[in-house]
C-alpha cells in the first residue's frame, strides 16, 4: 500500500508544482487524470524517487520511503513506465528485459512479456533500443519491462500514448492480467475514458493539487458529463474525452 | 607458457588452448608456436622481423590466429606481418596483442608496434578481428601503435573489427586502404580510455574503383582525464560510396576530438560523415535506476552496451 501524506514539490527556483497531496493507493487500479500541466507526471516522479518531495511523507507498506533513492524504491517494489521511453544505443531489448527481471531472460521469458504487448519476441529480443524502433514499439517495450519486474506498485505514465487502437484493447487486458499475477496496485496516468473505466479509484490532479478523488462509479459520470453538470476540472477533461470519442 | 601469458592470450584472442587451423603465436619478441594447414602457409621474414601469411585462392571457412603477447618489462617489439589472400577466399584472421608490463619504473615502457599489410585478392572475403589489451601494476607504460594497410582488389570485401578496451596507455592506430572496382571495406572500431591514457586513430581510405564502398564506424568511451582523437579521411575518386561515423561518450574530465574529412574528386562520389560526442544522458541513468540498478551499475551497463 502506498500512502502520500501532505506531499509537496517545489522546483529549485521555488516554483510550486505540487501541494498538499494526500492519498492512499491500495486498490487494484488507480487512475490519475486531469488537465495537462496539472502535475500528474511530477507526482509519478515523486513517487518513483526521481524528484524528492520538498514537503510531506511517502510510505510504502508503512515504511517511510521519502528520503530513499530511485534504486532503493525500485528494489522495494516500485516500477515506473515512462511517458517518453528512453533510447539506448547498444542495449538490446533482451538486455533491458533481463535487467528489469533481475535475471537473464530466456527467449521463452522474453516471449511471455513481449507477446503480452503484441510484439513477437523472435523479431525483437536482439533489437537495440535505438532510433530504429518506432515510438509505439518503444512504448510497448517500456510496458513489457514493467511486466518483467512484476512489483507490488506499478506506475504507468500515459501508457496509451502512441499505441494504436488494436493494441489499446490489449493494453487493458495487460493491466488486468498484471494484477492477477502481482496482486499489487497499478497506478495509471491517463486521459482515456476506456482506462478510467477500469479504475477502482480516480484522482483528478489540477493546479498541483487534488481537485477530486473517489470511486469510479461516483466520479466518472461527472467527469464525462455535460459541461453544466461538471465541475471546472471536469469541463477541462470533458473536452479531452469528447476529442477521443469523436 | 606461464599464467600471465595464458591470461593475455585469453584476453586478446579468446584462446585457452591452441587454436584450430593455422596460427602463429609470438611471445616476448620470439616465435612461441606455429601451425600451417594445407591451404595456409606462414613463413618467417628474412629481411626484417615478422611473417608472411599466404592463403591459397579459393580457401573457404578457414581461420588464422596470430596473437602477440609481451610479458617482459620494458620490452619493445616491432613486427611486419603481410597477409596475401588469394582470389575467392572466405577466411577469418584473428590478431591481437596483449601486454603485461609489471616491472617497470616510469619510463620503462613495454611497446608493440605491429605493421599489418593485407593484399586481398579478387572477390575474396576477409574478416579481420584485432584486439588490444594491456595490464600491469608497475609504472611502466603499455604502448601500442598498430598500423594496418589494406589493398582490396576488384570485388574484394573486408570487414575489420578492432577493439581496445583496457590498459593501453598510449596508442596511435593508423589504418589506410585503397579499393578497386566493386570492393567494399567495413571498419568497426571500439575504444575505451581511462586514467591519463591517450588514443589516436587515423583512417585514410581511397575509393579508387567504380562502385566501391567504405564504411568506417567508431564508438568510443573516454573516462577520467584521458584523451582521444579520431581522424578519418575518405577520398572518393570515382562513382563510389563512403560513410564515416564517430560516436563518443565523454565522462569525467576526458577530452574527445573528432575530425572526419571527406574529399570528393568525382561528381558521382557519395560521401557522408557523422560525429557525435556527448555524456551519458541523465534519463538513461534514471531509467536503469528505476529497474533497481545503482547509478554506478547503470553507468557500467550503458558503457558496456555502447561498446558491445
Amino acid at each position: 500500500m502506498l500512502e502520500l501524506r501532505h506531499v509537496g514539490y517545489e522546483t529549485d527556483d521555488n516554483k510550486e508544482i505540487l501541494h498538499d497531496i494526500s492519498l492512499t493507493v491500495q486498490d487494484r487500479f488507480v487512475a490519475i487524470t486531469g488537465p495537462n500541466g496539472g502535475g500528474k507526471s511530477t507526482l509519478a516522479k515523486v513517487i518513483a524517487g526521481i524528484y524528492q518531495p520538498t514537503s510531506g511523507q511517502i510510505l510504502l507498506d508503512g515504511v517511510d520511503i521519502t528520503n530513499l533513492s530511485i534504486t532503493e524504491r525500485a528494489n522495494l517494489g516500485i516500477s515506473y513506465a515512462f511517458q517518453q521511453p528512453v533510447r539506448f544505443k547498444g542495449l538490446r531489448v533482451k538486455d533491458l528485459l533481463s535487467l528489469a527481471a533481475g535475471k537473464n531472460t530466456s527467449v521463452n521469458d522474453a516471449c511471455a512479456y513481449l507477446s503480452e504487448v503484441g510484439l513477437c519476441a523472435r523479431d525483437y529480443i536482439d533489437r537495440e533500443l535505438n532510433d530504429s524502433l518506432s515510438g509505439g514499439e518503444l512504448k510497448r517495450i517500456e510496458i513489457a519491462m514493467v511486466l518483467a519486474r512484476g512489483t507490488k506498485l506499478s506506475i504507468f505514465d500515459e501508457p496509451e500514448a502512441g499505441i494504436d487502437l488494436w493494441s489499446f484493447q490489449n493494453l487493458i487486458r495487460v493491466f488486468e492480467k498484471m494484477y492477477e499475477q502481482t496482486k499489487g496496485s497499478i497506478l495509471i496516468i491517463s486521459h482515456q475514458e476506456r482506462i478510467l473505466n477500469i479504475a477502482d479509484t480516480i484522482v483528478v490532479i489540477k493546479d498541483g493539487g487534488i481537485a477530486q478523488m473517489g470511486p469510479r462509479e461516483a466520479l466518472l459520470p461527472c467527469l464525462l458529463g455535460s459541461a453544466d453538470a461538471a465541475s471546472a476540472a471536469c469541463s477541462v477533461l470533458a473536452d479531452k474525452v469528447e476529442g477521443v470519442r469523436s | 607458457m606461464d599464467a600471465i601469458e595464458k591470461k593475455l592470450l585469453h584476453e586478446v584472442a579468446d584462446l585457452d588452448s591452441l587454436p584450430v587451423g593455422a596460427y602463429n603465436i609470438r611471445a616476448n619478441g620470439k616465435l612461441e608456436s606455429r601451425n600451417t594447414t594445407a591451404h595456409i602457409n606462414i613463413v618467417t621474414k628474412e629481411d626484417k622481423p615478422g611473417i608472411d601469411i599466404y592463403i591459397e585462392p579459393g580457401t573457404k571457412n578457414e581461420s588464422v590466429h596470430i596473437p602477440v603477447i609481451l610479458s617482459q618489462a620494458g620490452l619493445k617489439d616491432l613486427v611486419y606481418n603481410d597477409f596475401h589472400i588469394g582470389e575467392d577466399c572466405d577466411v577469418t584472421i584473428i590478431a591481437g596483442c596483449g601486454i603485461h608490463n609489471c616491472g617497470g619504473a616510469a619510463g620503462n615502457e613495454a611497446r608493440h608496434d605491429g605493421i599489418h599489410t593485407f593484399y586481398v585478392g579478387r572477390n575474396a572475403k576477409l574478416r579481420y578481428v584485432e584486439k588490444h589489451y594491456g595490464e600491469g601494476d608497475g609504472r611502466g607504460k603499455q604502448v601500442m601503435n598498430p598500423t594496418t594497410i589494406v589493398h582490396l582488389a576488384e570485388g574484394a570485401h573486408m570487414e575489420m573489427e578492432t577493439t581496445q578496451i583496457a590498459g593501453i596507455d598510449d596508442t596511435l592506430r593508423k589504418t589506410s586502404g585503397d579499393l578497386a572496382e566493386g570492393a567494399s571495406l567495413v571498419i568497426h572500431e571500439k575504444i575505451m580510455t581511462t586514467g591519463d591514457q591517450k588514443a589516436t586513430t587515423d583512417f585514410d581510405v581511397d575509393l579508387n574503383g567504380e562502385g566501391c564502398s567504405a564504411n568506417v564506424v567508431s564508438r568510443s568511451v573516454a573516462k577520467d582525464t584521458s584523451r582521444q582523437e579520431f581522424i578519418s579521411r575518405i577520398n572518393g575518386n570515382c562513382a563510389c560510396a563512403g560513410h564515416t561515423e564517430c560516436d563518443a561518450i565523454i565522462m569525467d574530465h576526458a577530452c574527445v576530438l573528432a575530425s572526419p574529412q571527406l574529399t570528393a574528386n568525382s561528381v558521382d562520389a557519395s560521401l557522408i560523415h557523422e560525429a557525435a560526442i556527448g555524456k551519458i544522458a541523465g534519463e538513461q541513468l534514471i531509467k536503469l535506476m528505476t529497474l533497481g540498478l545503482t547509478e554506478k551499475e547503470a553507468e557500467d551497463q550503458i558503457v558496456n552496451g555502447f561498446l558491445a
